[in-house]
């Protein structure tokens, strides 16, 4: 158990070192949540509710997850790397883990960014919506990681992954929006944890097959 | 070590391997020649377990942590310096003494002054050089290399002549080549492809 | 398993099939009373059954790529793939017929209140994205393990997509089934179960049917290559 945790901090480091380096993934989601905010600001005609913005704020999420996430696996498929952690040792579910906590931790960053620009742009952000974004995450990354490995196995690698992660991605926005709007969040918090336990549980089970050639 | 009974492999229609049997026992040196694309490649990355076989059956007797495999790739990431990359791949090996066995290989291949600098600074030699400190860096006890001698500078290839030769009673080997001469005298068997 | 026995097996579903279809299609229009809802009604007797069917598909496509990732059976992922692409058409037919049913119950070809509707929507999006991923990544056991792992992120979206249309929707839906049992009356409710048995006999000899047509492709395939 604690060989499987170093290796995920392992890999999970060497991902966050990467980005220092090249810093290509975190800034191009910080810029384009800012951007597509202020394409929604235009987006939303007089008399739209603040109800309706707060539902926009979660497609920016899910966009912008979209876009670090189809980088995720590309460099590792190009230049074959993620031979190098296949043959190694290491668990391949731990490979999975790795790549979704790194990516847990660039989501994090670009929303650092985003919420603030959204209560500035918008209107305020209650607890409800911080906590729904917080597990949301989770969600997010845990799924898309394994689609992501999916997508960058065949031809259409780009193309593919925003269509396999979108119907995926529904029940999260549901949940969002849910925990942003509704007057009792609690249940919409509560589903969102329940995505995020079921579908982290089959993405750490499936991942080894998804990579296995 | 290795035992493969009606080996195949495809890719999409494409049948690389077919009916393949091969037997390579422990401490053999298994040299592999034969053109480009006739399937080489497919059997190293068959034995070292990067491709599952899609016909017959392959046994190798040697866990992941005690395999060495050396692909057309060096497997280094580009944005990381040497001692980054090789700290990397011991962590994962779990070398124990890591940082003495980095130093000491990097030291072998002539990388030593370099093992701060980036590998995307590196020339291909010099990837090629420290793609062998990974394959190496976990003493493996079966050797599966790809080509090993291509882009290596003649100095570079000396010291892979001197690793091989030091290497070549501990160690089980399949080795493929474009320059069978040189290293034929280590070889115990042969098998050729196309 | 033989070709005679996987013959056989073909030739009594389809048998089955063509005897409960029509004898459905009957009931259904000269034996089921009409009801408050008109001739509409008629609509439900084929839409109920075929969502069912649709998700009797995914479930059995599912199911199959499960047994290939877990027991490497070589057949699977082609039973998993034939499941997969019927239960597309059998959702692409819910939706049709749930939208012709929205249109003279409501006036509307769309209506997000629908549930099952909605939540068809989702499955038919889902399952078409694994098509597209089938068809991008080279036929081979990478490909197989992909879409097994595909199938069974869809089974288990369907409950979680449940759940999450209802948490969104305030809505009007009609319920077939309650706590107190179905709302129906007992010839309404046999004519139900005659067109349930109907549809899931029809995926069956489909899916023998399609599944033999392939394994026939392949083995003519694998006939051409020995030849070669």
């Amino acid at each position: 158990m604690s060989t499987y945790l170093a290796d995920v901090a392992t890999l999970a480091r060497k991902d966050l070192r990467l980005e220092l380096r090249v810093r290509s993934v975190v800034p191009s989601m910080l810029l384009f949540v800012v951007s597509a905010l202020v394409v929604f600001h235009f987006a939303l005609p007089s008399g739209s509710s603040d109800l309706a913005a707060k539902g926009l704020l979660w497609v920016a999420i899910i966009f912008t997850a979209l876009l670090g996430l189809t980088r995720a696996f590309v460099a590792e498929r190009e230049q074959r790397l993620l031979d190098g952690l296949l043959l190694a040792p290491c668990d391949r579910s731990a490979i999975w883990l790795a790549k979704t906590v790194s990516m847990l931790g660039f989501l994090v960053v670009a929303e650092l960014v985003a919420l603030p620009a959204f209560a500035l742009f918008f209107s305020g952000i209650d607890g409800a919506t911080v906590a729904g974004v917080a597990l949301a995450n989770l969600g997010i990354c845990a799924v898309g990681t394994v689609l992501a490995a999916m997508a960058v196995a065949g031809r259409a690698r780009e193309l593919l992954l925003p269509l396999l992660f979108l119907p995926l991605a529904i029940p999260i926005v549901v949940g969002g929006v849910g925990a942003s709007v509704a007057d009792e969040p609690a249940r919409y918090l509560g589903f969102l944890a329940l995505y995020d336990a079921v579908f982290a549980i089959i993405s750490w089970a499936s991942f080894e097959y998804v990579v296995t050639e | 070590m290795i035992a493969a009974r009606k080996l195949g492999r495809t890719f999409g229609a494409k049948h690389v391997i077919r009916d393949l049997d091969l037997d390579v026992g422990r401490g053999s040196f298994l040299l592999l020649t034969g053109p480009n694309g006739s399937g080489k490649t497919t059997l190293l990355r068959l034995i070292a377990g990067l491709l599952v076989p899609t016909a017959g059956e392959l046994d190798v007797d040697a866990p992941r942590e005690r395999i060495g495999f050396l692909g057309h790739e060096p497997l280094v990431y580009r944005e990381l310096t040497a001692l980054e990359n090789l700290d990397l791949y011991g962590r994962l090996y779990r070398v124990p003494q890591r940082r003495e066995r980095i130093g000491m290989l990097l030291e072998r291949f002539g990388l030593w002054d370099a093992r701060n600098e980036r590998a995307d600074s590196f020339s291909r030699g010099m990837l090629q050089r420290l793609a062998l400190c990974r394959t190496l860096l976990h003493d493996p006890e079966l050797l599966v290399l790809d080509e090993p001698f291509s882009a290596l500078d003649e100095e570079g290839a000396g010291l892979l002549d001197r690793e091989l030769a030091e290497l070549r009673p501990t160690a089980t080997f399949v080795v493929s080549t474009h320059d069978p001469a040189r290293i034929d005298a280590l070889a115990s068997q042969r098998l050729a492809f196309g | 398993m033989s070709t005679s026995l996987r013959n056989n097996q073909l030739a009594l579903s389809a048998t089955l099939a063509a005897v409960l279809v029509p004898t459905a299609i009957a009931l259904v229009f000269f034996y089921a009373p009409v009801d408050e809802d008109g001739l509409n009604q008629k609509i439900f007797y084929f839409h109920v059954p075929i969502a069912l069917a649709a998700y009797a598909c995914f479930g059995w496509g599912a199911w199959k790529g499960l047994v290939h990732l877990w027991k490497g059976k070589p057949g699977a992922d082609l039973e998993s793939y034939v499941a997969i692409h019927l239960g597309v058409i059998f959702g692409a037919m819910t939706l049709l017929t749930g939208s012709l049913w929205a249109k003279f119950r409501w006036g509307h070809w769309w209506l997000w209140s629908e549930r099952q509707l909605v939540l068809f929507l989702v499955l038919f999006l889902f399952y078409s994205a694994y098509f597209m991923l089938r068809y991008s990544v080279e036929p081979g056991p990478q490909r197989a393990n992909l879409c097994a792992v595909y199938s069974l992120f869809g089974v288990v979206l369907i409950p979680i997509s449940f759940l999450a249309i209802r948490l969104a929707n305030q809505y009007i839906h009609p319920v077939a089934f309650n706590r107190h049992g179905p709302q129906m009356a007992g010839s309404q409710f046999f004519t139900f179960c005659v067109c349930l048995a109907a549809m899931l006999a029809l995926f069956a000899a489909l899916y023998q049917f399609e599944l033999a047509g392939k394994r026939l492709d392949a083995r003519l395939k694998e006939l051409r290559e020995l030849l070669a």
